[in-house]
């Protein structure tokens, strides 16, 4: 209204915050465990493993990816080749 | 409008707590605002400061130079109530409880501050506890014998976030939470630093967006404005300080909660004209 919209509109930031906001606490109200969480799941995970072959103690990686509709988690483990001594 | 006519809350005193979560977005400037304008309009308030070793109510309020004793050498006893408690010189309802700037955190006992908040429900309608940052001790403490809470929140999302989670906390780690058939915490968000010019570009979440995410009631918009740093270099509540947008947003929230119906305005441009407009309405 003041003439200035000869400018190219720019990407409506608001709305990023809002979506970005909604994803997030949907999930931090929901992990009632909060942060220890996923660390914990990684001991536990480890400790099963451990039981039936000899893997490192940094050999589980844990990622979470959080998303709208879904998440996953993903778990790497490596273990030494059956080909090495 | 009169405003000295006290409503019938003699007999029960309220424990509101103002608290955020996130540093910075107005705790200290909005519980004095809040109690300023309780007290003027006719309530007996107090207004205590909860963040330990980083004293600042105080200067807010204008009462820096006058304090001697603290709510810390009350809790310890050494010093009686009535020796910490600063009259405010504007307002013959409104006192203030600063804290300690030497302690730390730790000084505070939950039973030492429950003692002091049952003294002062003897003498006062309106109990304010100025919230620390954070969720610690101290926060944890302003919020776990409140009645009420308002929780200030600007539209940026690190604060919407951590307004989530304070909430979360009211309805979990607080005496109404805990106690068995206890009415839980009356939590009620103010947005702060709203602007509404910002808002229209697309560049700030919007009201809707910021209840819509944390689904609690509204208890007043206050929009950025310049009156709320020249209140605090003056060391006057916002309230009590010349009229501005910032100030009639404050005196809204204020009626609102002691239980009166007042439309949500959100007209808070500065368009000139506005400032007759509220010196009008404030008189």
């Amino acid at each position: 209204m003041f003439g200035f919209s000869l400018r190219p509109r720019k990407t409506r930031s608001a709305q990023t915050a809002k979506d970005r906001l909604q994803i997030l606490l949907a999930h931090e109200r929901s992990a009632g465990s909060g942060p220890d969480c996923l660390p914990e799941l990684q001991r536990d995970i480890l400790e099963v493993i451990r039981r039936h072959m000899k893997i490192d103690k940094d050999a589980v990686e844990i990622k979470m990816d959080r998303g709208d509709e879904w998440s996953s988690l993903e778990i790497n483990i490596e273990f030494p080749s059956t080909g090495r001594a | 409008m009169t405003s000295q006519l006290k409503q019938d809350d003699s007999d029960t005193s309220k424990i509101i707590v103002i608290t955020s979560g996130k540093g910075g977005v107005g705790k200290t400037t909005s519980a004095a605002a809040i109690s300023a304008g309780l007290a003027q309009r006719g309530h007996k308030t107090v207004v205590i400061d909860f963040d330990v070793g980083l004293r600042n109510l105080d200067m807010i309020m204008g009462c820096e130079r006058r304090v001697v004793f603290d709510f810390i050498n009350v809790i310890q006893g050494d010093a009686r109530l009535k020796q910490a408690l600063i009259k405010d010189k504007r307002l013959e309802n409104l006192s203030i409880l600063p804290t300690s700037q030497t302690r730390d955190k730790d000084a505070l006992t939950k039973e030492g501050v429950e003692k002091v908040l049952n003294e002062l429900r003897e003498e006062f309608d309106y109990i304010i506890c100025d919230s620390p940052a954070g969720i610690e001790r101290g926060a944890q403490l302003a919020m776990y014998f409140a009645d009420e809470a308002v929780v200030v929140t600007n539209p940026e999302v690190s604060s919407v976030r951590d307004s989530d989670r304070v909430l979360g906390l009211l309805n979990s780690k607080t005496q109404r939470a805990e106690r068995p058939g206890a009415e839980p915490i009356k939590a009620q968000v103010l947005l702060t630093r709203y602007d509404a010019q910002r808002i229209a570009r697309g560049e700030m979440m919007t009201v809707d967006d910021v209840l819509e995410i944390l689904a609690v009631p509204l208890l007043g918009i206050v929009p950025e404005s310049t009156a709320v740093l020249r209140a605090s270099n003056e060391g006057v509540p916002v309230t009590m300080d010349d009229p501005s947008a910032a100030s009639a947003a404050y005196m809204d929230a204020v009626a609102r909660l002691t239980g009166e119906q007042i439309e949500m305005r959100l007209d808070f441009d500065r368009r000139p004209g506005l400032f007759g407009r509220l010196f009008g309405r404030t008189a």
